[in-house]
């Protein structure tokens, strides 16, 4: 494997691109990482390690994407500004880059809240915009915040997320200009249930030339069963399911519901693929990594393009 | 105004229980304002405390009373004449005032009756809302007289996060997001082109930067 990130080159070719999610456990066992790895090599870009999501306690996402690196796989380094400041945050983004991790998401991460640390100190020291605005600074001119110069800049790739469904719908587009001007070269989307919401974001920023810019992947999640998208829908703040996908998970069986998740999923791919703008997809496979072989297959995403 | 709820009776009782002869002290200023620790709840909290104690046959004298300021100086001086009566001081001042009375007389234990919230308003009646966290540099202005450090549960200067839905902040659905009402409140004066810029991280050094925090006004020290 080269030493640029593969996401960017598939990107930079014009290729729509692939990436999945890899949650690492609750636990120090590299073994389980090495497993999605295995799972995941060959269908997927890149492949997102979540941090902490839900302000759970995991294995770091640093080291999950070394392992993965090590693996043979792009990883790309999701970083929340929840538990770090900004001298942790540049930190580790140096030492991600010396490890060979060449992509990296900044994030704001879930409230502390949620979580099984319910007491913890929420740091947001940085909030997301601004720590993509100090990598990029760190990258491009080689300067931490502050000014000081670095000995050698860090080589990232850097995206950040964005939310069509949350509101005020007017100003979800101003933050996403806000979130390119600041640095990112990628965006990953909030799940896309709601195709016509996201067309509605999607349309707002191809007319302010945002999608010219920056490369957009639209989230996607396979529903496992009616249950989970009810959950998704009422208990997930900023997640739209149109009440149409959930009566379509209740309309077949229960032991087809799986499968009926995963049509949804590659039927919302196929469509994101006709927008102009959308330049790739992020499949959020919840503790379901089997499922994304399938659905790139489906897709007809595969095989994915290979660089020397 | 600086805002503080009663502690549990349990937990206060199991403070003051080494001492015979306590003086409930009670602050007129916010802890009265925001019903905590004003002369009304001290003289109930003292009673409170005197029946607990009779009931367990315990013998222990609790007197009460309440000065202006508990965080001013010049009130906390008045205990001067009546400090030697006690063994302990239960202060229903907030964390200043329990910290200005300790100040003063270093000899007898001050006891917090009290635990002090937040910097915020009076809403309504018995609703209180934080809304600074005294962070030593006002962006008020910026964000149209909502504060995004002490109104936003992540302290987003760039906000709003993708929580945000239907105005509610995700954290709490009870709860207003800071976020769509510095939008709704800036669109109305036609500035919000204000959040078209990168807002720049917030300099912390202001609020703690070199431990605790002083003000000095020569011009006021004569
Ligand atoms: S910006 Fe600072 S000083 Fe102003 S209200 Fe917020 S915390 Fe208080
Ligand atoms: S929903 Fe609004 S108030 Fe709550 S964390 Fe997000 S931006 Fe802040």
């Amino acid at each position: 494997m080269n030493d640029n990130s593969q996401l960017k080159s598939v990107l930079e070719k014009g290729d729509f691109a692939v990436t999945a999610e890899c949650g690492p456990p609750k636990g120090a066992d590299p073994g389980v990482v090495l497993k999605k790895a295995e799972i995941l090599k060959g269908k997927v870009d890149a492949l997102n390690v979540t941090d902490n999501q839900t302000a759970i306690v995991r294995m770091s996402s640093l080291a999950a994407c070394s392992l993965l690196k090590t693996a043979g796989l792009d990883p790309v380094l999701q970083m929340v500004v929840r538990d770090r400041n900004r001298i942790a945050l540049q930190s580790d983004i140096l030492g991600a880059s010396a490890l060979g991790i060449r992509n990296v998401l900044c994030l704001s991460g879930d409230h502390q809240i949620f979580g099984n640390q319910p007491q913890a100190l929420g740091v947001f020291d940085l909030d997301s915009i601004q720590f993509v605005q100090a990598v990029k600074a760190m990258r491009d001119e080689g300067v931490i915040l502050g000014g000081e110069t670095l000995t050698s800049p860090p080589n990232l790739f850097i995206g950040a997320a964005a939310n069509p469904f949350a509101d005020p719908l007017e100003f979800r587009v101003v933050r996403l200009a806000k979130k390119i001007e600041a640095g990112a070269g990628f965006i990953q989307t909030q799940c896309i249930y709601n195709l016509d919401r996201f067309e509605t974001w999607l349309n707002m920023a191809v007319d302010k030339g945002l999608t010219e810019k920056t490369f957009i992947l639209g989230g996607v999640t396979p529903l496992k069963s009616p249950g989970m998208a009810k959950y998704m829908k009422n208990r997930v703040s900023g997640m739209d399911i149109p009440d149409d996908i959930i009566k379509r998970m209740e309309g077949v069986p229960k032991d087809k519901q799986r499968e009926e998740g995963i049509r949804i999923c590659v039927e919302t791919i196929l469509r994101l693929k006709e927008m102009p703008g959308v330049k790739g997809v992020h499949i959020m496979a919840i503790e379901w990594e089997d499922a994304v072989g399938e659905i790139v297959e489906k897709a007809g995403l595969l095989p994915r393009p290979v660089f020397s | 105004m600086i805002t503080a709820e009663q502690k549990p009776i349990d937990e206060i009782r199991e403070m003051i229980a080494p001492y015979k002869k306590i003086l409930a002290l009670g602050c007129g200023s916010c802890v009265a304002e925001c019903a905590s620790g004003g002369e009304k709840e001290t003289g109930m909290l003292a009673s409170a405390l005197r029946m607990a104690a009779k009931m367990n046959g315990e013998d222990v004298r609790i007197s009460e009373m309440t000065i202006d300021r508990q965080c001013v100086n010049e009130f906390v001086i008045q205990l001067d004449d009546v400090i030697d009566q006690y063994d302990a001081i239960l202060s229903l001042g907030c964390g200043a005032g329990v910290q200005a009375v300790a100040d003063m007389f270093p000899e007898v234990p001050v006891i917090p009756a009290l635990n002090t919230e937040f910097m915020g308003e009076t809403k309504g009646q018995g609703l209180w809302v934080e809304s600074c966290l005294g962070c030593g540099d006002c962006m008020l202005y910026d964000f149209a007289g909502v504060c995004p450090l002490a109104r936003c549960s992540k302290h987003l200067l760039n906000g709003p996060c993708g929580g945000s839905v239907d105005g509610k902040c995700e954290v709490n659905p009870e709860v207003p997001c800071a976020w769509q009402l510095i939008i709704d409140r800036l669109s109305k004066f036609g500035a919000l082109d204000r959040l078209e810029k990168i807002y720049p991280p917030k300099d912390w050094s202001k609020k703690q930067g070199a431990g605790p925090r002083k003000i000095v006004r020569e011009d006021q020290q004569r």
